[in-house]
């Protein structure tokens, strides 16, 4: 599943790139909303942040992206954002906005269990998956308390850091998956830290349900900056060849 | 506690540390010792014959300024730097603005033979050379910070990424009552010893309690920890806030809205889409736009009240306590000095005021001299 920030590099780009990666084998995608401080980032998707935000995007932009999505595809769209956005929009409205549009699932990389109610209740009410993340420090009694809480999917942080491109993956990530696969009834994402084919590839084969991909995705839009068309190309280009890794796992 | 689900294990481990340590015999007489014969405390509370005469009421000074490392930032670095001894981290990382809470933290870990990485905005390691160099001598690495505004808001994000990418075996000194649970509440414990001193000492002096109580706010550690002992007497209790140039301030609890920044909620400088915007001010100290949750309450309990004073109305604070009482206050602490001086004629001869000097201006100089002050 790929990772973009909505409005990334600007509004207009932005739509041509989540059409190229639903025209390129994704069969469900993860949206940033862009944020000043978004502490769970590396620096490849800050930048993305940042591009968004010195392009004018705002809440209500990316709601428009949004829009114009849903205008031509169904694909399911995980949102995911810092929970400030959703707060400053008001809680309520933000929820009732992404039902109008069909999101299926959003994450708060902020908001842990332990502040996860006033979410978990505008999800239900709206009928939206709330999406929580584990990872590497996660307990098995947490995964259990999170099961009971957590719908759509597992987003589990393959190591413990930012977002960000790494060499090789987490050598305990298998161990990991299969305490997940074990203390927790949902499909498992992965994410942070998977970058290439072959990983994405390596992350299916060792159990997990799919893979997420970030920053590799947004380094291509930082590196073609100038040419909008070669982005836009390498995005789909990228886009395939992640899908067909994942499908031939 | 708004943080990713990678740092909730660590900061829960850090509460119950704190829980476990804080009122324990051994930990409190270790840091009372050191508090004492390393700090310098109690630190005088001053009454300033010069100003309180050409202003007309009567003004102390807590002098926090003549600490060891010339800041209040001390109190905390040495009771968190023992609470991460406590529980084994191997590394102490902090973030940094005016570089007081730097060179806090940098001493401390020198004390207690622990490696120190200090995080600070490339604008403030600019501003703030001399700072930067004191970390270094005490034997910190000083890691320039380059995203964002490239100050303190930015030196708090950096560290809560290292934090999290390295979560089980580092330590992150916060060095105000921000951050996530429960670093405000750490915090805040650590710094109270300012406003235990500050009562017994005025009640020693006066024979009653003051008429207000007035500190400098950044992230709202000084002023919370001379304010707490107040709380329950009947003192106004005066927050003052950075009010910068005409278009840019620290204005956070002044102007600011709630949101969730940077793992608490509380007042933040934001847009209406809840973006962070950039704080400004002339003393990189409060050049923050956050404030710590406890100041949010107290200003929506109306139980204390929040002024602002803009750069050159510091800068003149700054030039008048030096030349009147021989004490260079930290452009951080000038504001509150200014506060005082421009409200004068709230007060009457009889009342007494106190002002929480929370640190000297040595490190100012530097800034200061390049911007022709004397001139
Ligand atoms: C001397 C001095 N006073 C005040 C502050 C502001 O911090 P706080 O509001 O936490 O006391 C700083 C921060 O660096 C400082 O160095």
């Amino acid at each position: 599943m790929p990772f973009v920030v909505l409005g990334d590099p600007n509004y207009a780009t932005s739509i041509r790139i989540i059409k190229k990666l639903i025209d390129n084998g994704a069969s469900a995608l993860e949206l940033g909303f862009a944020f000043s401080d978004p502490i769970a980032d590396g620096p490849v998707i800050q930048k993305a942040n940042n591009r968004a935000l010195a392009n004018g995007i705002t809440t209500k932009k990316d709601f428009e992206i949004l829009e114009e999505i849903r205008r031509e595809s169904k694909v399911p769209i995980s949102i995911m954002l810092s929970y400030n956005l959703a707060y400053k929009y008001g809680l309520d409205a933000f929820y009732k906005k992404c039902s109008a549009l069909k999101i299926t699932a959003i994450l708060f990389p902020d908001v842990p269990l332990e502040e996860s109610k006033e979410a978990v209740k505008h999800a239900k009410k709206y009928s939206i998956h709330q999406v929580f993340l584990v990872s590497p420090t996660t307990t098995p009694k947490r995964m259990q308390q999170l099961n009971k809480v957590a719908e759509g999917y597992v987003y589990l942080v393959s190591l413990l850091g930012t977002t960000g491109a790494r060499e090789s993956i987490n050598t305990k990530l298998p161990e990991l998956i299969k305490l997940v696969k074990k203390e927790m009834t949902l499909p498992v994402y992965v994410g942070f830290g998977i970058s290439t084919p072959a990983q994405a590839k390596n992350v299916i084969a060792l159990g997990a349900d799919g893979a997420i991909s970030g920053s590799a995705f947004c380094k291509i839009i930082e590196e073609n900056i100038l040419s909008k068309e070669n982005m836009v190309t390498k995005i789909a280009n990228f886009c395939k060849e992640m899908s067909e890794a994942v499908k031939g796992a | 506690m708004f943080v990713p689900e990678m740092m909730v294990p660590a900061l829960k481990e850090l509460a119950n540390a704190f829980e476990k340590y804080k009122d324990e015999e051994e930990f409190k007489k270790e840091l009372n010792y050191l508090l004492k014969e390393f700090a310098g405390r109690p630190t005088p509370l001053y009454f300033t014959k010069n100003i309180s005469n050409e202003l007309g009421f009567r003004i102390y000074l807590k002098r926090e300024d003549l600490l060891h490392s010339g800041a209040h930032k001390i109190n905390n670095t040495l009771g968190q730097g023992l609470l991460a001894k406590r529980m084994n981290k191997k590394e102490i990382i902090a973030e940094t603005g005016a570089g007081q809470h730097g060179v806090a933290t940098a001493i401390t870990g020198a004390l207690l033979g622990m490696p120190v990485k200090v995080f600070m905005g490339e604008k403030d390691v600019e501003r703030q050379k001399l700072n930067v160099y004191r970390m270094k001598l005490f034997g910190a690495e000083v890691v320039p910070v380059t995203s964002g505004s490239k100050t303190l808001k930015d030196a708090v994000n950096e560290a809560l990424r290292y934090y999290l990418t390295n979560v089980e075996t580092c330590y992150y000194l916060i060095g105000s009552v921000v951050g996530p649970h429960p670093y405000p509440k750490i915090v805040q414990h650590f710094q109270e010893i300012i406003g235990k001193e500050t009562r017994e000492q005025i009640l020693k002096k006066e024979g009653k309690s003051p008429t207000a109580v007035v500190a400098c706010v950044g992230g709202g550690s000084n002023s919370i920890g001379i304010f707490s002992a107040f709380i329950e007497d009947e003192v106004k209790l005066i927050g003052v806030e950075a009010g910068g140039n005409e278009e840019k301030h620290g204005k956070t609890l002044g102007e600011g809205s709630v949101g969730i920044f940077q793992g608490s909620k509380s007042y933040v400088l934001q847009t209406k889409d809840g973006q962070i915007l950039e704080a400004h001010s002339i003393s990189a100290g409060l050049d923050y736009p956050g404030v710590g949750p406890v100041h949010s309450y107290l200003k929506d309990s109306k139980r204390a009240a929040y002024g602002s004073i803009t750069d050159s109305e510091a800068l003149e604070a700054l030039a008048y306590l030096s030349r009147k009482e021989g004490i260079l206050p930290a452009l951080e602490s000038a504001h509150a000095v200014a506060y005082v001086m421009k409200n004068k004629e709230k007060f009457k001869k009889s009342d007494i005021v106190i002002i929480c000097l929370s640190g000297r201006g040595d490190k100012d100089v530097a800034q200061l001299m390049g911007g022709g002050f004397l001139e």
